[in-house]
């Protein structure tokens, strides 16, 4: 039985062998090369900057709309959980954002804003906003009202009250948040750059859709989806590890 | 100061103490809870509040405690509380002394180790809630409350669902930190033998034509001279 560390590793071995047995089914390495045929391209692309340029562009604009999404979804979330007379106000609008197509958001951000970087943050920041409420909701909605009492009575501040009794309860749900958030924000990215970019892992696959490189598009895919896993185990799951140690303590 | 010898519904103006309550009523949605309850806790003395399951004890403690704010009335409270809680209400991710710290801002390192060696916790500090023992948790809980030399001390039920030993354990404990810190204390109990046990005098509630109201007569105990030992 392999130990818990190597499982990850055996597991995406295994996805490479169903791609690898995929390929040489197909036959055609220019509808789906081997994993070891995108190296050549990979080396070309991160030697000549296309590929860190690029990535950059992308992974900015990721950072922008997450840090955005998940301020005001943790605001909103947390006033909704909290308040049930804001809640029935601003709760259509929260069903109405969530069930707007994220492509009708992006295209009329373009429309109204322009072609530029404000439009692009905004319209990611826009789709992912409401799960990220959502999630929060109903985080705030489970706050153990025994240590809100405590909390009062002790009379803790407010900044006490949010950094030592609050956020420590919703951690379970921003995380998942966060989690999420990564995950939707970086796909919505490449749809954004798809449509109106100059620069990004999007504007890279739109240009090598449009030439069928089909090689090309997946070492631009699979270059982002590497530093998102590593943006995973380097940060979020530490940080979950971390604010959960007290559970396994 | 006196204590007066009738309490209830219609009496004089309240007495100058750590605490003076004056409700004049609470409902919930419609149905009224508490009528006109008025009383006031002089520094020092502790007072035990008993009545029928359902009467609205709890909800009278939370009043006092400015947990609950929708009700007719006033309350003047000192400006250091502290409450016990049915349940420790600790914060389970922080550690023991950090529970005591995070509540109480400026108290240091010392202050909180010997409040917690004063509740038998010389060792735990670093230890998080859910390490340890219900009866653990329950002494950092004392802890808590006594660590910031409240003037106003108030407990709902703090001996409830501990086992009889445990409780005694509690109960002598509890009285100890009374009787050396003498806040005024305020607490809600089943228990006759906790509230002749702990109690300087008792209030009864019972029910009123409007919500439950003080009964007309108060049991008042001598003072113990453990109490007016300090």
């Amino acid at each position: 039985m392999p130990t818990c560390r190597f499982i990850p590793v055996l597991s995406i071995t295994g996805l490479l062998g169903v791609w690898i047995t995929a390929a040489l089914l197909t036959g055609d390495p220019r509808i789906l090369p081997m994993p070891f045929d995108l190296v050549p391209g990979f080396v070309r692309e991160i030697s000549s900057g296309e590929l860190p340029r690029h990535l950059g562009a992308t992974l900015v604009r990721v950072l922008w709309a997450f840090v955005l999404a998940m301020g005001l979804g943790l605001a909103l979330g947390l006033a909704m959980g909290r308040s049930p007379a804001l809640n029935r106000w601003l709760d259509p609008w929260l069903v109405i954002f969530l069930n707007l197509p994220a492509l009708v958001l992006i295209v009329l951000c373009y429309l109204w804003i322009g072609l530029n970087e404000t439009a692009a943050i905004l319209a990611v920041t826009l789709n992912k906003v409401p799960g990220v409420t959502t999630v929060i909701r109903e985080g705030a909605r489970a706050l153990d009202p025994d240590l809100d009492a405590m909390a009062k009575v002790y009379r803790m501040s407010w900044y006490v009250r949010l950094r030592h009794v609050v956020l420590p309860q919703l951690a379970p749900f921003v995380i998942a948040a966060a989690r999420s958030g990564v995950a939707v924000i970086w796909k919505i990215v490449l749809v954004v750059e798809f449509l109106g970019r100059s620069s990004g892992i999007g504007f890279q696959i739109h240009l090598y859709f449009q030439l069928f490189d089909v090689p090309m598009v997946m070492i631009y895919a699979f270059s982002f989806i590497a530093v998102m896993l590593l943006a995973e185990w380097v940060f979020l799951q530490p940080w979950e590890r971390r604010v959960a140690r007290w559970r396994w303590a | 100061m006196g204590i007066p010898a009738t309490l209830g519904a219609a009496r004089g103006p309240l007495e100058v103490g750590v605490i003076a309550v004056d409700i004049r009523s609470k409902t919930f949605g419609g149905n009224a809870v508490l009528g006109p309850v008025s009383f006031s806790i002089a520094p020092g003395e502790t007072v035990a509040l008993v009545g029928p399951s359902g009467i609205g004890k709890s909800t009278l403690l939370r009043i006092v405690a400015g947990v609950d704010t929708q009700f007719r009335g006033t309350i003047a409270r000192p400006g250091a509380m502290a409450m016990v809680f049915q349940d420790p209400t600790l914060l389970p991710w922080r550690s023991a002394m950090d529970n005591l710290r995070t509540v109480h801002r400026g108290l240091t390192r010392q202050a909180a180790a010997r409040a917690m060696a004063e509740t038998g916790l010389t060792g735990k500090e670093e230890m998080f809630p859910g390490q340890l023992s219900q009866g653990q948790r329950r002494r950092l809980a004392l802890a808590r409350a006594f660590a910031g030399q409240p003037e106003l001390l108030i407990m709902d039920e703090p001996f409830v669902s501990l086992d009889a030993e445990t409780a005694e354990t509690m109960l002598a404990l509890t009285e100890n930190l009374i009787a050396h810190h003498r806040p005024a204390t305020l607490f809600v109990t089943h228990a006759q033998n906790e509230a002749e046990r702990l109690a300087t005098r008792i209030l009864t509630l019972v029910p009123g034509p409007e919500g439950a109201v003080l009964g007309t007569s108060c049991q008042r105990f001598r003072v113990r001279e453990k109490h007016t030992a300090g």
